[in-house]
C-alpha cells in the first residue's frame, strides 16, 4: 500500500496493481490512475523543471489545464523512438502496465539540475530580456545568440523518427453534439435525447461524470452521487446517446462544425494494432451544447509553484477520484468558499490541515463552524508572503492585513499548499465562434454573452456553481436546444443534498511586505511568467494586454492560458489603472489542448498525401528503369539512364538519338480538352489571341491564351477535327486551370454561345515521335491517313489507325524535328508504345524524357509557360507577337496589350544568352548591366532556362531581360557566388532556324 | 467550414465542394476597344473589398460545376443569400434585415 493512498476510496480499483516506471524507478498504481495520482500516492510531487528558470514543479491541476506536470512518455509495446510523446499532461496521462515516463527540461536529473542556475539570475532574465539583449551586434545573431537560444529553447524532446502508428477521420453528422460529460452536460443529453433527437456527448477524461466524479458524497434525488451517475449514463446510452469518453473538442468551427479528438489507444497496455491510435471527428451538429464547466483559478502569491502547492479542487480530485491524499500536512490558502470542501474532506481521511487561511474577512458560519469541530485553524483576513521548501514545499509564511497594512509573518510547517482563488468559466470553445463576452464584476470575470452559432452554454461554463444548479441549467439549455429544432420537451429539476455552492472574491497578487522585485509570484506556470513582468510590461509602455501577452508571453503556451489569463489581466488592469472590461481578454484560439500533427493529417501521409497521376505508358518506364519527376500531380519520366549513366550522359545521349534518328516521347500528360458544337470555332477566337475560323479541318495551329491582364496563361496545339470539333491541348500543369477559365467566360460571359467543353485529359494516350526517321518508323503501322509530306504536312491533322488502333494523328513537333503526336484511346497506349518501340529498334530510336523534350525546345527558342514566363509577360515579351489574330476585333486579354504599361519599350523581354566562356547559367540567375557597379546592383533580369546543348556543342541560355530586344549583341552580366559570368544577347532561335528539319 | 446554397442544385452543402471566384456582377465590357485605359484598369484590378456584406462569384466545382452569385457578409463569414449567374442582385437591404 501506498504511504498517501486511502484504502477503499475513490475511482480506483484497488483490486489491481499496475507497474510503471518514473525516470527508471519502478512504481506500482492502481488501475484508474493517472501518471500523476500514482506518483502522488507515492507522495512524489516532484515531476518536471520549469520552461524558463528550471525550477522544481510537481502538478498544480488534476486535469488538461496542467502547466507543470509535464513528462515524456512511450507508447506501444515497443516504445519505440516514432512512438516518444513529449509534453504528456501527468495528469491526463492514464496508467498502463509497463508505462515508461521520463521527466524533461533537466540534466543531468530533476533533483539536481544544472539549468536550475537560471532561477539565481532571475534578476537577470525579466519580460522582454531575448528583445533586449540579444539586439546588436547584428552580426552575432546567426553565430552567438541563435544557436544559444536554440539550445536553451523548447520544452520536451521531439522524437526524430517518423511516427509509426495509424491515424483515423471521420465524419459525424447529430442533431445536439453536448461538450462537457459534467452534470450540466448530462442533463442536456437527457432533455435532448429525450425530444427524441439524435444526441452525442464528448468528454475530455476517461470517464464521464466531470464534477461529480470527485463529489462522491452529493445525494441527487435521493441517490448516492456515483449511483445516480452510473444509472444516468446507462439511461442515455439506452436512449440512443452517443458516448465519447477520451474525446477532447478541439475547435469550434464556421457553422457548428466542432473538431473533436478522440484518444483511442494511448491508454491501453497492449493495443490492437488495427485500431488507430487516434481518431478526428468533423462533426456537423444542429445545435451545440457546451458544458464545459470552470477552471479553478491559482492565487498569486510569493512562492506559489513550489512541488506541494496545487488547486484546491484538483486535491479534492485527487482524494475523491483516485483515492489520494496529496500530502500529509496541509495548509488552505483561498479566497473562495469552494477550497473549504477540500479542507473537510482531506481531514476526514487523516490529512492534518494546519490552518485555512482566507484572504476574505467576512466568512460564512457554517463554514467556520465546521472548520472549529474539526478543530482546523482558520485565519481570515490574511495572505501569504512566501513558501520554503527546495524540492517540496515544507512550510508557508502567512501574514494578517488589516486595512491595509501587512502586519507581521508566521511560518507554518506543511508538505502542501492547498489554493484556490475562485473560478473561472472555461470559454474557450465559445471564444471560437467569436461569442461575444461580457464582464461580470462580482465574479470578475468574463460571462458569455452572445454568438452566432447555434449553440447554448450551460452550467458552470457561464457563471452557475453548485451541482443542483448545473443539472437544472443543463436540462433547460438541452430543451431550447431541442425547441430550436422543432422538439419539445420539459426541463427536469433536480434534489440535489450536500451539494457545495459557495462564493468568493478574484484577486490580484496577494498583498506582501517584501519589496514587489524580489518575489516569485508566478501567474503563469509553464512559461515562468510573474506578477513582476507583467507589471514590468506595463512600465515599459505595452498598454494593450495582446502586447502584454506577447511581451511576457503569459498565457502563449501549451495550456493557452488555461489558469494565467484571468489572473494575468486582473494584474494588468490594476498595473494599467484601468478596469478589467476595458483591458479586455486575449483571444482564444483552436486547439483547446495540444493536438498530435497525426490527428489532424489522418490519413495523408506517405503515398497517401497526394495522389500520384500516372499515363497507362508509365509502366513501362518504370520497367526500363526511368528516373522521374513530378509534374503537377503527374509523375512523367525525366531520362532513361542505361547502365552507368548520369543524367547528363543519358540526356545527351537522347538528344543526340532524337535529332540524328528518332526519340519516343510520353506526352499523355498534356491537358485536353474537347471543345464541340455550333460555336466552338467563334468560342475559340475569343479565348485564344489566335484566328480560328478559317482553321482547316484537317490542320493543327499554335494557341496562346492570355489572362484579361494581357499575360500569358497558357500555350498548347490545337487540332480543328470538325467544323464543330475541336481536341485543344494545355500544359500538363495549366488543364484544369484552363478549363476553369473557359467555363466561366462560357457560362457568366457568353451564355448565348452554343458550345460543349469536356475534359479528355484521361481518354486519350500521347505518344510523340520526333527526328528525321519518325516518318519511317511510323508510316508502315498507319491506315487510313497517307503521310507523304505533300499529303501530310508540317501542322496536318487526320484520323486513322496506327497498328490497328484508333488514332487522332498530329504533325506537330516541339524539337524542330519532324515530329508526330499519335494519340490513341488511353488503354492502348501502352501497346502501341510497345509496338513502336520494337519497330524503332531497327531505325535506332530512344525514348526519352522531359529533361530532353527541354533541352530540344530550348534550342528551338520554344517557350515553357511557367519556366520562360512568369505572370507578368505579355505576346510581345516572348517575342510570340506573330501568334496575334491582328484582325481579331476582340479576345480575352487583347485591351490589356495596349495599356500604356505593355507598350513600353524597356519592358522584360525573351531572349537567348550565350556565356562568353561556355560555362553554363544557372536558372534563376540575377543579371546585370554593369559588374563592377556597387552592391546593391540593378538587377535587369533574370535566367529561365539554361542547358548544355548537345547539338550546338555549347550551352544556351533563355532569360528575361528589361529591354532585351534592343541589346541584341551586348554583352551583359551575371554574377554569382564565386565570380561574374560574362553572356552575350542573342535572339532565342539557337538551332535551325529556318525551319527547314521540319519540312522533311 | 461554411454551408453554402448552390442554387442549381438547390442543395446545402459544404464549403469544399466550392471554389470562390471573386467579385460578382463585374460584366466584361461589350466592346473592350471603346473602353478608356482608366475604365480598364478598374475592370481588372479595382474591387469593392467591403466590410460587411459582399456579392461575390462562387462555382459549384465539384458538384454541379456552374457559376453562381452570393452575398457574404465579410464579417460574420456568413451567406446571406445565394442566386444564379444573371439573375438581379437581391435588395441588401431586405437580406441584412432578415439576418438580424
Amino acid at each position: 500500500m501506498s504511504a498517501f493512498r486511502v484504502h477503499g476510496k475513490g475511482r480506483v480499483n484497488h483490486g489491481r496493481k499496475v507497474g510503471f516506471r518514473f525516470d527508471g524507478t519502478p512504481f506500482e498504481g492502481l488501475e484508474g490512475d493517472t501518471v500523476a495520482s500514482a506518483l502522488l500516492a507515492h507522495g512524489v510531487h516532484l515531476m518536471g523543471r520549469s520552461f524558463k528558470y528550471h525550477r522544481p514543479r510537481g502538478p498544480v491541476t488534476a486535469g488538461s489545464e496542467e502547466p507543470n506536470a509535464l513528462i515524456e512518455t512511450r507508447r506501444g509495446i515497443d516504445r519505440s523512438e516514432g512512438r516518444v510523446e513529449p509534453n504528456t499532461r501527468a495528469t491526463m496521462a492514464e496508467l498502463r502496465e509497463g508505462l515508461e515516463a521520463v521527466s524533461q527540461n533537466r540534466w543531468p536529473s530533476l533533483g539536481f539540475d544544472v539549468g536550475a542556475v537560471n532561477d539565481g539570475f532571475h534578476k537577470l532574465l525579466p519580460a522582454g530580456f531575448y528583445y533586449k539583449t540579444f539586439m546588436w551586434p547584428k552580426s552575432f545573431w546567426d553565430k552567438v545568440y541563435e544557436p544559444f537560444i536554440r539550445a536553451a529553447a523548447g520544452l520536451g524532446r521531439s522524437p526524430d523518427a517518423p511516427d509509426p502508428d495509424s491515424y483515423a477521420s471521420r465524419y459525424l453528422h447529430t442533431d445536439v453534439l453536448v461538450v462537457g460529460g459534467g452534470p450540466a452536460g448530462l442533463a442536456a443529453a437527457r432533455a435532448a435525447a429525450e425530444a427524441g433527437l439524435r444526441v452525442t456527448l464528448v468528454d475530455e477524461s476517461s470517464e464521464i461524470g466531470g464534477s461529480l466524479l470527485s463529489e462522491p458524497d452529493v445525494v441527487i434525488d435521493g441517490t448516492p452521487a456515483w449511483d445516480w451517475l452510473a444509472g444516468e449514463v446507462a439511461a442515455l446510452a439506452a436512449l440512443g446517446v452517443k458516448l465519447m469518453p477520451r474525446t477532447t473538442a478541439i475547435g469550434y468551427y464556421h457553422q457548428n462544425m466542432i473538431g473533436l479528438v478522440e484518444r483511442v489507444t494511448d491508454h491501453l497496455a497492449e493495443p490492437d494494432p488495427a485500431l488507430p491510435r487516434e481518431r478526428l471527428w468533423r462533426v456537423r451538429a444542429r445545435q451545440v451544447v457546451l458544458a464545459q464547466g470552470a477552471l479553478e483559478k491559482p492565487l498569486i502569491f510569493d512562492g506559489n509553484d513550489r512541488p506541494g502547492v496545487m488547486l484546491a479542487g484538483s486535491a479534492q480530485t485527487y482524494l475523491n477520484r483516485y483515492g489520494v491524499r496529496v500530502g500529509q500536512t496541509a495548509v488552505v490558502v483561498t479566497s473562495h468558499d469552494s477550497a473549504w470542501s477540500a479542507a473537510f474532506d482531506l481531514a476526514a481521511v487523516g490529512t492534518s490541515i494546519a490552518a485555512i487561511v482566507d484572504t476574505r474577512a467576512e466568512l460564512r458560519e457554517d463554514l467556520l463552524g465546521r472548520a472549529h469541530a474539526l478543530g482546523i485553524e482558520v485565519l481570515r483576513g490574511h495572505t501569504v508572503t512566501g513558501t520554503a521548501g527546495r524540492l517540496r514545499v515544507s512550510a508557508i509564511t502567512v501574514n494578517p492585513v488589516q486595512s491595509g497594512a501587512v502586519g507581521a509573518g508566521r511560518n507554518i510547517a506543511c508538505d502542501c499548499v492547498l489554493m484556490s482563488g475562485g473560478w473561472t468559466p472555461t470559454l474557450h470553445l465559445f471564444s471560437h465562434t467569436q461569442g461575444k463576452l461580457e464582464w461580470d464584476e462580482e465574479g470578475k470575470t468574463f460571462l458569455p454573452f452572445e454568438t452566432r452559432e447555434d449553440c447554448q452554454i450551460a452550467g458552470a461554463g457561464r457563471g452557475l456553481w453548485g451541482i443542483e444548479a448545473a443539472l437544472a441549467d443543463g436540462s433547460a439549455m438541452g430543451a431550447r436546444a431541442a425547441e430550436a429544432l422543432g422538439a419539445r420537451v420539459l426541463a427536469r429539476s433536480h434534489a440535489v443534498e450536500r451539494d457545495r455552492t459557495g462564493s468568493g472574491v478574484a484577486k490580484k497578487e496577494l498583498p506582501t511586505l517584501k519589496d514587489l522585485t524580489s518575489t516569485r509570484a508566478f501567474v503563469d506556470f509553464q512559461n515562468d511568467v510573474t506578477a513582476k513582468d507583467l507589471r514590468l510590461a506595463v512600465r515599459e509602455g505595452m498598454r494593450s494586454i495582446e502586447h502584454v501577452k506577447r511581451y511576457t508571453t503569459n498565457g502563449m503556451a501549451t495550456d493557452q492560458g488555461k489558469m494565467s489569463n484571468i489572473n494575468g489581466l486582473i494584474i494588468a488592469a490594476d498595473a494599467l489603472g484601468k478596469p478589467a472590461p476595458q483591458v479586455g481578454l486575449t483571444t482564444f484560439r483552436p486547439p483547446y489542448t495540444p493536438t498530435s500533427f497525426g490527428a489532424l493529417c489522418g490519413y495523408h501521409r506517405g503515398d497517401h498525401f497526394d495522389l500520384t497521376r500516372k499515363t497507362p505508358i508509365d509502366p513501362w518506364a518504370e520497367a526500363q528503369g526511368a528516373v522521374f519527376e513530378p509534374v503537377g500531380q503527374w509523375r512523367r519520366a525525366r531520362y532513361f539512364p542505361k547502365p552507368g549513366e548520369d543524367m547528363d550522359t543519358a540526356v545527351a545521349r537522347e538528344c543526340l538519338t532524337t535529332r540524328s534518328a528518332v526519340g519516343m516521347f510520353d506526352a499523355s500528360t498534356l491537358g485536353k480538352i474537347e471543345i464541340v458544337g455550333p460555336d466552338a470555332a467563334a468560342f475559340l477566337e475569343r479565348m485564344y489571341t489566335n484566328p480560328w475560323s478559317k482553321l482547316a479541318p484537317d490542320r493543327c495551329r499554335y494557341g496562346l491564351l492570355l489572362g484579361e491582364d494581357g499575360f500569358i496563361r497558357d500555350d498548347g496545339v490545337i487540332a480543328r477535327l470538325a467544323q464543330d470539333r475541336f481536341h485543344v491541348t494545355t500544359t500538363t500543369g495549366g488543364a484544369a486551370r484552363v478549363l476553369a477559365m473557359m467555363e466561366d467566360y462560357l457560362q457568366t460571359e457568353w451564355p448565348h454561345l452554343k458550345v460543349w467543353l469536356t475534359s479528355v485529359t484521361e481518354q486519350w494516350a500521347t505518344i510523340a515521335l520526333n527526328g528525321p526517321k519518325a516518318r519511317a518508323l511510323l508510316e508502315p503501322f498507319v491506315e487510313g491517313l497517307d503521310l507523304t509530306p505533300e499529303a501530310f504536312p508540317h501542322m496536318a491533322n487526320g484520323t486513322c489507325t496506327v497498328a490497328g488502333f484508333p488514332a487522332r494523328l498530329w504533325r506537330v513537333s516541339f524539337t524542330g524535328e519532324l515530329g508526330f503526336e499519335i494519340n490513341v484511346p488511353a488503354r492502348h497506349g501502352r501497346e502501341l508504345w510497345e509496338i513502336l518501340w520494337q519497330a524503332g529498334q531497327a531505325h535506332g530510336v530512344c525514348a526519352y524524357g522531359t529533361e530532353t523534350m527541354h533541352v530540344l525546345r530550348a534550342e528551338k527558342g520554344y517557350i515553357i509557360v511557367g519556366q520562360d514566363t512568369d505572370g507578368t509577360v505579355t505576346p510581345q515579351d516572348a517575342g510570340l507577337g506573330w501568334a496575334i489574330g491582328k484582325a481579331k476585333p476582340d479576345f480575352v486579354g487583347k485591351r490589356s496589350l495596349s495599356r500604356p504599361d505593355m507598350l513600353v519599350e524597356s519592358r522584360k523581354q525573351l531572349v537567348g544568352l550565350l556565356t562568353e566562356d561556355h560555362s553554363k547559367l544557372e536558372e534563376g540567375a540575377q543579371i546585370v548591366l554593369d559588374p563592377s557597379q556597387p552592391i546593391p546592383m540593378k538587377m535587369v533580369g533574370h535566367v529561365t532556362s539554361s542547358y548544355h546543348s548537345q547539338a550546338l556543342g555549347r550551352p544556351i541560355a533563355l532569360a528575361l531581360v528589361e529591354g532585351g530586344f534592343g541589346r541584341m549583341g551586348d554583352l551583359v552580366h551575371v554574377p554569382m557566388e564565386d565570380r561574374t559570368l560574362a553572356a552575350r544577347i542573342t535572339g532565342t532561335v539557337f538551332l535551325d532556324p529556318a525551319g527547314d528539319r521540319l519540312k522533311m | 467550414m461554411l454551408l453554402i446554397t448552390c442554387p442549381y442544385c438547390q442543395e446545402t452543402l459544404p464549403e469544399a465542394e466550392f471554389v470562390y471566384a471573386g467579385e460578382a456582377h463585374i460584366a466584361r465590357p461589350e466592346d473592350p476597344s471603346q473602353v478608356s485605359d482608366e475604365a480598364w484598369r478598374d475592370f481588372l484590378f479595382i474591387r469593392t473589398n467591403p466590410k460587411g456584406p459582399h456579392f461575390e462569384r462562387w462555382r459549384h466545382l465539384h458538384g454541379c460545376g456552374r457559376f453562381f452569385n452570393a452575398v457574404r457578409d465579410t464579417v460574420s463569414d456568413r451567406f446571406l443569400t445565394t442566386y444564379k449567374a444573371g439573375e438581379p442582385k437581391p435588395d441588401l437591404a431586405t437580406l441584412t434585415g432578415e439576418a438580424k
